[in-house]
């Protein structure tokens, strides 16, 4: 019986079973484009998510205000003296007459951020002879308004709902037709350090803080990890003390950054006594960090310079150091450099070994030296990413923006590195 | 205060490599050509160099560690007589008053004289150090370079010397992967010990309750502080099997898909764009799946009816899947590389289709080295902290409903060591032996992936 059936089956027309097969080979190709899909588009989301929240925050509402700097106020020796503060809330009430009642005058002024004041100090101390006469002064709105006017605040709620009253929401409409109030370039997001005012918050103390720690890291990581890895690959024996160095390295590339904060609190502070939030500290928690990266980089670079090159220098009488920093070194730079490019771009994104080290703190100055305080980028982000206000989200959308910038900036310049002295022997 | 220092060093050695090298050919011309030098001129300057940098440099260092406690103990030696009878503590306030003064340059109007004096010598002791350091840090540059450059002969082995102190600065270098582990071990255990003086070992780590704030106050009640960190090993576990339940079938579908079936084109374009996930800094995972994933999962969950807490281990798992997702597919796509053509083709040419073939000959063959792969991943996700951090809460319930807010290790580390704190209460000490569990977990996981991974690789090498 079996025998009549084979010779029944055409070869052309497929068995049940033959389908049953094929049905599977395309179900299973299907699912594995699902998930390169599926990761793909997990890309996509969180890109756009950061980009939709974040765009706005590289504009600020600004509100002009006419302010008459009185003669009276200026009596004092010292500019700084005087009552800025005062004057903003002149200027505004003679804007809004018919605001009268304590209460309402105190929302109308909320509609100004606090930073106003210094505002006209600068332009006062920039220019004295202004004193006595009325100027149009653009200052930064609060950031409830800002938030408002970047329709993050819905109009539409109960005012009970939202953080912007009825009337303020009346008078910030009039300064919107008087053209008063308008959405300007954020400067001040670029320029300054950290604030409790969102519309103050800037990066630039944390965008110093990450540059003053990559440098120590570069500084050092660089040549301890190139050095330790011309040993391993050209110098070290066979024996059991390299291998023990080897598995240590690779498992060190494995171990959880955190560790490394632990150690770094354990013996950098708390034993060496260096200064906490420092630069210096987390450059070198972030050294022994990226080092086995850079020397498991390093070591693969060596390896592919083909030993004819060694041996034609060795032939000719130079010595083994010589053979290495003349001729298998050079070649094997570009992979190093890759190699470090990659390392120093995990250092600029890590987080939570600077945390450990105390570099949550809250930092209001650029740092000028690697022995100040400073946050740094990742930490900046974590730390606004706690801020309860709604304007902190738009900021670390924008924060996030800017490393990621860098960081893509630094992988296409390893990328690029590699495509350009990539050579095949 | 050290500032010009290091350019003397710098221009000393500098010096010297000239000098030396030019005796080097002033010898070489005498004895007939350079080549009857044992080394090239260079290597006897860089000789000189190498004798002047390195004893200033090494002697700079030493007084970089020492300085604070000679002049302070030179300090105290000489202060009034009254002072001397202070106990430890006060000593180190009355210490710490008058370097203030000496530092901060302020003022104050109740320094008393005594200290203000104390502060004087303090600075003149110091000063006087500072200048005697300096000027033997300069002549410890000078008379060794004037040796070396004393001993330049033509039989003098330049090159070997000069070779063996860089071959030192390698080896120097690449043990600096061992004091890493070194440092990490005794810094992790010592304050863990001291914990397990306080918490026994078995209490720590079978224990069902943890909170580890402790009493401010004798009479407080309620707070004396429980340390059994079950319920925060149940979160990390919790969270880490969520996190493998997306990152395993995504990463390893992948993997195959790409190695494959796709074109070399998709390859091209797909691999990078994948390790783009790898490269997003895990901050900004914790950020997205704190503001955005978990409102999305709670809107979910009570558009069906169910209760979801706003930090949901759910949230944080899911995102944390994400991020594994290309450690598992561009190792395992490593490893099913490996694999031998010749077993592809042999499948194919018995007549299996390419799906018979991935799963009866390629992920059989390639199984070890997935599972090392995947106990790697396994292993970041346990050690993985931002992510767990803002998005997983710290609230302690030993529970394994994925709806709830869980704890982590790592969370518990972070939020027992940030801010002020003493070192010496169990609440920090906790901390470290955490660290601890952790390092070994995570090592102990590496070391067996790593193995399993290195065994696999030779068998078909």
């Amino acid at each position: 019986m079996n025998t009549t059936e084979t010779t029944k089956t055409n070869l052309l027309t497929p068995t049940k079973r033959l389908k049953r097969r094929y049905r599977a080979e395309k179900w299973f190709k299907r699912l594995g484009l699902t998930a390169i899909a599926l990761s793909l588009s997990f890309v996509a989301f969180l890109f756009f998510t950061i980009f939709s929240d974040g765009y706005t925050a590289f504009q600020q509402s600004y509100i002009e205000l006419d302010v008459h700097f009185k003669a009276e106020e200026f009596t004092q020796e010292k500019l700084a003296s005087a009552n800025y503060p005062g004057l903003v809330k002149e200027a505004m009430s003679t804007m809004f007459p018919e605001v009268t009642s304590r209460q309402e005058k105190k929302q109308l002024y909320n509609l100004i951020s606090p930073a106003a004041a210094y505002k006209l100090q600068d332009t006062v101390e920039a220019d004295p002879k202004i004193i006595g006469t009325t100027q149009k002064v653009w200052v930064l709105a609060d950031d409830d308004v800002d938030m408002l006017m970047k329709g993050k605040i819905d109009r539409n709620l109960s005012q009970g709902d939202r953080r912007i009253r009825n009337n303020q929401l009346a008078w910030i409409d009039r300064l919107v037709k008087e053209k008063r109030l308008e959405m300007k370039f954020n400067k001040t997001f670029f320029m300054t350090g950290d604030s409790r005012e969102p519309e103050l918050a800037g990066i630039l103390g944390a965008v110093k803080g990450s540059f003053l720690t990559l440098l120590i890291t570069l500084s050092l990581s660089f040549p301890i990890g190139v050095a330790a890895a011309v040993y391993l690959e050209e110098f070290a024996p066979e024996n059991k003390w390299t291998d023990l160095i080897e598995i240590n390295i690779n498992n060190l590339a494995a171990v959880p950054s955190i560790i490394f904060g632990l150690l770094g609190l354990a013996i950098f502070i708390n034993f060496w006594g260096l200064p906490r939030s420092t630069p210096v500290v987390g450059g070198l928690v972030l050294t022994l960090m990226t080092l086995p990266t850079i020397i498991i980089a390093g070591r693969a670079s060596l390896k592919s310079v083909p030993p004819s090159i060694r041996e034609a220098a060795l032939g000719i009488g130079a010595s083994k150091m010589q053979t290495v920093t003349h001729h298998v070194l050079p070649l094997a730079m570009p992979g190093m450099l890759t190699g470090t490019i990659i390392g120093m771009a995990q250092a600029l994104g890590e987080t939570a070994p600077l945390l450990m080290i105390g570099m949550v703190a809250f930092i209001v100055d650029v740092p000028g030296s690697i022995t100040d305080p400073a946050a740094v980028l990742p930490v900046q982000i974590y730390l606004w990413a706690d801020s309860p206000e709604r304007a902190f989200t738009e900021k670390t959308s924008a924060a996030i923006m800017i490393l990621l910038t860098f960081l893509i900036t630094m992988n296409s310049l390893a990328v690029f590195l590699r495509k350009k002295f990539e050579t095949k022997w | 205060m050290y500032s010009y220092l290091f350019p003397c060093i710098l221009l000393i050695s500098t010096g010297s490599y000239f000098w030396g090298a030019s005796r080097a050919n002033t010898v070489a011309d005498t004895s007939g050509g350079i080549r009857n030098l044992h080394s090239l001129p260079s290597h006897y300057g860089m000789l000189t160099a190498m004798s002047s940098c390195i004893p200033a440099l090494l002697i700079f260092v030493i007084w970089q560690v020492l300085e604070e406690t000679i002049i302070t103990s030179l300090v105290t030696k000489s202060l009034p007589a009254e002072s001397l009878g202070l106990s430890a503590n006060e000593l180190t306030l009355v210490l710490n008053e008058m370097k203030n003064v000496a530092f901060g340059g302020f003022a104050n109007h109740n320094t008393s004289p005594a200290i203000q004096a104390a502060a004087d010598l303090y600075l003149a002791t110091m000063n006087w150090w500072r200048n005697l350091i300096g000027i033997g840090t300069i002549l410890c540059a000078i008379i060794p370079a004037a040796i070396a450059y004393r001993c330049i002969n033509k039989d003098l082995r330049a090159r070997n010397l000069v070779e063996g102190t860089v071959k030192i600065f390698l080896i120097g270098c690449s043990l600096v992967a061992i004091l890493t582990t070194l440092g990490i071990v005794l810094s992790v255990l010592f304050e863990s010990l001291r914990f397990f003086q306080s918490v026994p070992f078995s209490d720590f780590l079978f224990g069902l309750k943890w909170s580890p704030q402790i009493a401010m106050r004798v009479d407080q009640a309620g707070s004396s502080g429980a340390f059994g960190a079950v319920p925060v090993f149940a979160g990390t576990i919790l969270i880490a099997v969520i996190a493998m339940s997306v990152a395993i079938p995504v990463g390893l579908l992948a993997a195959i898909y790409l190695s494959e079936y796709a074109s070399p084109r998709m390859r091209t374009w797909a691999k990078p764009m994948l390790e783009i996930l790898a490269g997003i800094p895990t901050v900004v995972y914790g950020f997205f799946a704190a503001l955005t994933v978990a409102p999305l999962i709670r809107d979910i969950g009570q558009s069906i009816g169910l209760q979801v807490s706003s930090e949901s281990a759910l949230a944080a798992g899911l995102v944390m899947g994400i991020m594994i997702i290309p450690f598992v597919s561009s190792l395992s796509d490593d490893v099913i590389h490996a694999v031998p053509q010749s077993m592809r083709d042999g499948s194919l040419a018995l007549g299996a289709t390419r799906f018979e073939t991935i799963w009866y000959v390629i992920i059989p063959a390639a199984l070890p080295g997935i599972v090392g792969s995947i106990l790697l991943a396994v292993s970041r996700a346990i050690g993985e902290t931002m992510i767990v951090v803002m998005a997983a809460g710290l609230s302690a319930d030993l529970t394994f409903n994925p709806l709830k807010a869980v704890t982590t290790v790592t969370v518990q580390i972070v939020t027992l060591l940030v801010g002020d704190q003493e070192f010496d209460s169990p609440k920090t000490l906790a901390a470290f032996a955490l660290g601890l569990l952790l390092f070994t977990f995570t090592l102990f996981l590496n070391f067996v992936a790593l193995r399993v991974v290195r065994r696999y690789r030779e068998q078909y090498e």
